[in-house]
């Protein structure tokens, strides 16, 4: 036991309720400013030249026409004559000018010329030339031919994700201001204190001359973690415009085109089972692209470590733009490669795939119990047991039912966190943290956190975050932000209750030890006098108790690890090949949950981020253009409302999951839509639709029996 | 929609002057004929509530209302709506504390990032006004020109459902009180 545990479920007045997210009335009223919203005094608008071709060598840049445009400002070189590019859409020249309209007739007459060369830009072999080609080295596992041929059935079949992107609503940017020697910037940024530092490398200028602000951030989901060419570009700009505000921001297109990609992946798998459903073998031969820097590396299995194995990868290194870590990175490619193919075992044998599953877990590498019981809870939810039939079976008719099943794994491990808790002698308390808020929930965990622990009411604390001036805290990424602020912040508050009671025992005439903290009061324990929590504080005397929570740190507050299991119910029109989802089931452990409302938010956007990947999303790339065909949001299609059906969210909870503590929850739940959705309709019409996104022609294709 | 106007018709090139009511009050610029409503909303009016998502009238994130109708103000142009009442997100909490439908909004956590949200919160508004007792295939239906990445539209289902209760029950003739403090 340590003082920072977690208080027992029973002592809990906060942690684990629902708390509305406290900067949510800043964010429906119009009030919460994002990058894109900062309006100082002389901005500048930019505007970016981008190479139109996939690959290309720069020839020649003529800014003259473009100086000449009235308002006209600044123009900065990014790749200048001589420098290979290698997709479409790479950042060439920057411009500055005094309004967006002068900006974009800027950029319009900036001439490049350039040598173009030869590229690649589609993924749908892995037998491409070998500029474009990264085939890893075989892996071997046992003796997979040997078990293939003793196997009692072998699946075969293909699987595939297609690239997509991040499509942040804000897209990325900044306004960089330069005083004397120093550099403002606010950035739509997951790395409020990360990007310091590679404004710094990048600009040669001091880090603690560089401050960066992101209080609002219009989503990132890991495609925000850099300073990026255009950031760079946006100080240089200033700096070159002696000091003026300079703001950059993409438009949609470049958004769509250059700062969001998931890798794609598609693999043709074999794989082998006894009678009885026990996986022996798996082979797999895959390939994806991220672009030039590769990216594409899914886990493979997934989840379930078969005992004999044949693996071969190969990256596709194309002329994409480079792949950035997108939500879950890897696993909701290598989730639909390994359990669609165990579905398509599963139909073999004729078994449920959910017993399928439930046989294999002593081969998972960790809570086999957990999903054991997820499992159960799914399928009360969804009601499985009752309605599921074998593939084909499930109804008749031009519209056919079906039911799919899926299941995952995440670390969630919690980020080294700082921050700074400060009690003012007039009561008032506040929170600073160089971290950011995403829409996750950041701001809220932080001010439940020091509320329990301070005996307060949520409203009572100050979160400030969003400002590289404040503790320095960790990048945003791997659902580890939770963790970390929740442990820090805990640390942090125990402590200040310690050292006020401390400062505030002589007043009572008692020993600190004597006092505790009880709700909105100190009191002296067993009865006696007390202080309310604003006279306490008055007692600090002139000088505010201010201290400094940690993560890592003392006991034991944050866990990695968890679990999930998803259902879904689709219907498939065998006429039109269009599928609808009816419901999706997402039965999710996350350990000790904070707020159960923005948990249980973040759980629910994941399912609705993967039902746009299982349906409609895909960045469609022209071979002969080499350039995105759907930069837009009309033809990159994101989820509606009326798409998304009954979605079911279940956290697991209870003093087994409470135990471990604090763990990250916002990717996991965003990985087995894809899986479970593929799985369903393969149930509904009888054979496999291999690759996502499952849109009307790819059902028909494979209603017709076509190869992909 | 906006009537189609043409008394712009000699419009450019160049900057020319553009008087447009917002939120009651009469707004005026300087303006690009090409330049859209939300761009002199948040570019020279200062009301950067509407955002700028798509910027082709697809996600819905720059919604407000022309005389009480939604529209996407990156689909219009400013010189076009001069002599049209304006509505944004800045006009609905007065004083700073919220309307019915923000609060439902904040209370069904129908928001995650909320860079679509004040879109959704005006497209809501007229939703309500239009149709003040919605069943919930017809919120879905009369939702669906606002997108959200994050995926909040489970919260917004039930945040548009409890605003037209808290709404109605606003509408109804008070209640006697039984007197004291509420």
């Amino acid at each position: 036991m340590s003082a920072y545990d977690w208080p027992p479920a029973g002592q809990r007045r906060i942690l684990g309720t629902d708390v509305a997210r406290i900067d949510a009335p800043a964010k429906a009223s119009g009030r919460a400013a994002y990058t894109h919203d900062v309006r100082l005094a002389g901005m500048l608008y930019a505007r970016t030249v981008r190479c139109p071709h996939a690959h290309a060598r720069v020839k020649k840049i003529d800014l003259s026409a473009a100086e000449r445009i009235p308002g006209f400002k600044a123009a900065f070189v990014v790749q200048g004559t001589g420098t290979e590019i290698f997709w479409a859409g790479d950042d060439v020249v920057a411009v500055a000018a005094e309004d967006e309209h002068a900006a974009e007739m800027a950029m319009r007459a900036v001439a490049v010329e350039y040598q173009v060369l030869p590229h690649l830009v589609v993924d749908s072999s892995a037998d491409v030339p070998a500029a474009f080609s990264k085939p890893m080295d075989p892996e071997l596992v046992g003796d997979p031919d040997g078990a293939f041929a003793k196997a009692d059935a072998v699946a075969e079949g293909d699987y595939g994700l297609p690239v997509i992107t991040h499509c942040c609503l804000e897209t990325h940017g900044s306004v960089a201001a330069w005083g004397k020697d120093s550099l403002e910037m606010h950035v739509s940024t997951q790395a409020v204190a990360g990007v310091p530092e590679q404004l710094a490398l990048a600009l040669k200028v001091p880090q603690s001359q560089i401050r960066v602000h992101a209080p609002y951030v219009g989503s990132a989901y890991g495609s925000k973690l850099a300073a990026d060419r255009w950031g760079l570009s946006a100080a240089h700009l200033s700096k070159q415009a002696g000091g003026a505000p300079v703001r950059l921001v993409l438009d949609r297109r470049e958004e769509q085109e250059v700062a969001g990609c998931r890798p794609s992946t598609y693999a043709h798998v074999k794989v082998g089972a006894q009678k009885d459903g026990t996986l022996v073998a798996w082979q797999s031969t895959s390939w994806g692209t991220g672009g030039l820097g590769g990216g594409a590396e899914p886990p493979l299995p997934y989840l379930f470590r078969i005992p004999n194995q044949r693996r071969q990868h190969t990256q596709v290194v194309n002329n994409i733009g480079s792949a950035r870590s997108m939500r879950a990175p890897h696993n909701p490619q290598a989730c639909l490669v390994t359990l669609g193919a165990l579905d398509d075992l599963a139909a073999k044998l004729g078994m449920d795939p959910v017993a399928l599953l439930r046989k294999n877990l002593g081969l998972l590498s960790a809570h086999a119990d957990v999903y054991a019981e997820e499992l159960g809870v799914a399928d009360k939810l969804m009601q499985w047991s009752k309605r599921w039939k074998p593939r084909g079976t499930m109804s008749k008719g031009e519209v056919r039912q079906g039911l799919g099943v899926s299941m995952h794994a995440w670390p969630g491990k919690a980020h080294p966190f700082q921050c700074d808790l400060t009690i003012q002698p007039d009561g008032t308390v506040s929170v600073r943290a160089g971290t950011q808020d995403l829409g996750t929930g950041t701001r809220t965990v932080m001010a439940i956190v020091a509320a329990e622990t301070l005996g307060l009411p949520v409203k009572a604390i100050h979160v400030a975050i969003g400002d590289s001036a404040y503790p320095v805290s960790a990048a945003s990424g791997g659902s580890g932000t939770v963790g970390g602020s929740a442990s820090a912040v805990r640390r942090a508050a125990v402590d200040a209750v310690a050292e006020l009671l401390a400062r505030v025992a002589p007043a009572l005439g008692v020993a600190a030890s004597k006092l505790e903290l009880a709700e909105g009061s100190v009191r002296v324990k067993g009865g006696g006098p007390s202080l309310t929590w604003k006279q306490a504080c008055s007692k600090l005397g002139g000088l505010p108790l201010s201290v400094r929570g940690k993560n890592p740190g003392a006991g034991a507050l944050a866990d990695s690890g968890v679990g999930g299991v998803q259902m879904a119910d689709v219907s498939v029109d065998v006429r039109t090949g269009v599928v609808r989802l009816h419901k999706l089931v997402a039965v999710q452990d996350c350990g000790l949950v904070v707020d159960r409302k923005t948990t249980t938010s973040q759980v629910y956007g994941s399912l609705v981020m993967g039902i746009g990947y299982s349906l409609y999303e895909e960045k469609l790339m022209d071979q002969n253009l080499g350039r995105c065909l759907n930069p837009n949001m009309e033809f990159y299609r994101l989820c509606g409302i009326g798409d998304v059906g009954e979605l079911v969210v279940h956290l697991m909870s209870g003093p087994s999951y409470d135990r471990r503590g604090v763990i990250g929850c916002g990717e996991p739940a965003v990985i087995s839509p894809g899986t479970a959705i593929s799985n369903a309709v393969a149930n509904a019409i009888g054979v496999r639709v291999p690759h996502l996104p499952l849109t009307p022609d790819r059902v028909l294709a494979a209603l017709s029996g076509a190869t992909p | 929609m906006a009537k189609a106007k043409t008394k712009a018709a000699l419009s450019g090139p160049g900057k020319v002057p553009v008087s447009v009511l917002v939120n009651g009050l009469t707004r005026k610029a300087e303006l690009e004929p090409c330049i859209t409503l939300l761009d002199a909303l948040r570019e020279h009016w200062g009301l950067t509530g509407a955002k700028r998502v798509c910027d082709r009238a697809t996600c819905g994130a720059c919604t407000v209302l022309v005389n009480g109708a939604r529209v996407y103000a990156c689909g219009l142009l400013a010189i076009d709506v001069q002599g049209d009442e304006i509505t944004t997100v800045e006009s609905l909490d007065q004083g700073g504390a919220l309307d019915p439908v923000q609060e439902a909004f904040v209370a069904a956590d129908a928001l995650q990032c909320g860079f679509c949200t004040c879109g959704f919160v005006v497209s809501a508004t007229a939703f309500l006004a239009e149709n003040p007792d919605p069943t919930p295939a017809q919120i879905r239906k009369g939702m669906c020109g606002n997108l959200c990445r994050c995926g909040t539209y489970v919260g917004v289902q039930e945040a548009v459902s409890a605003a037209a209760k808290a709404l109605s029950k606003a509408a109804r003739p008070p209640a006697r009180r039984a007197g004291g403090k509420r």
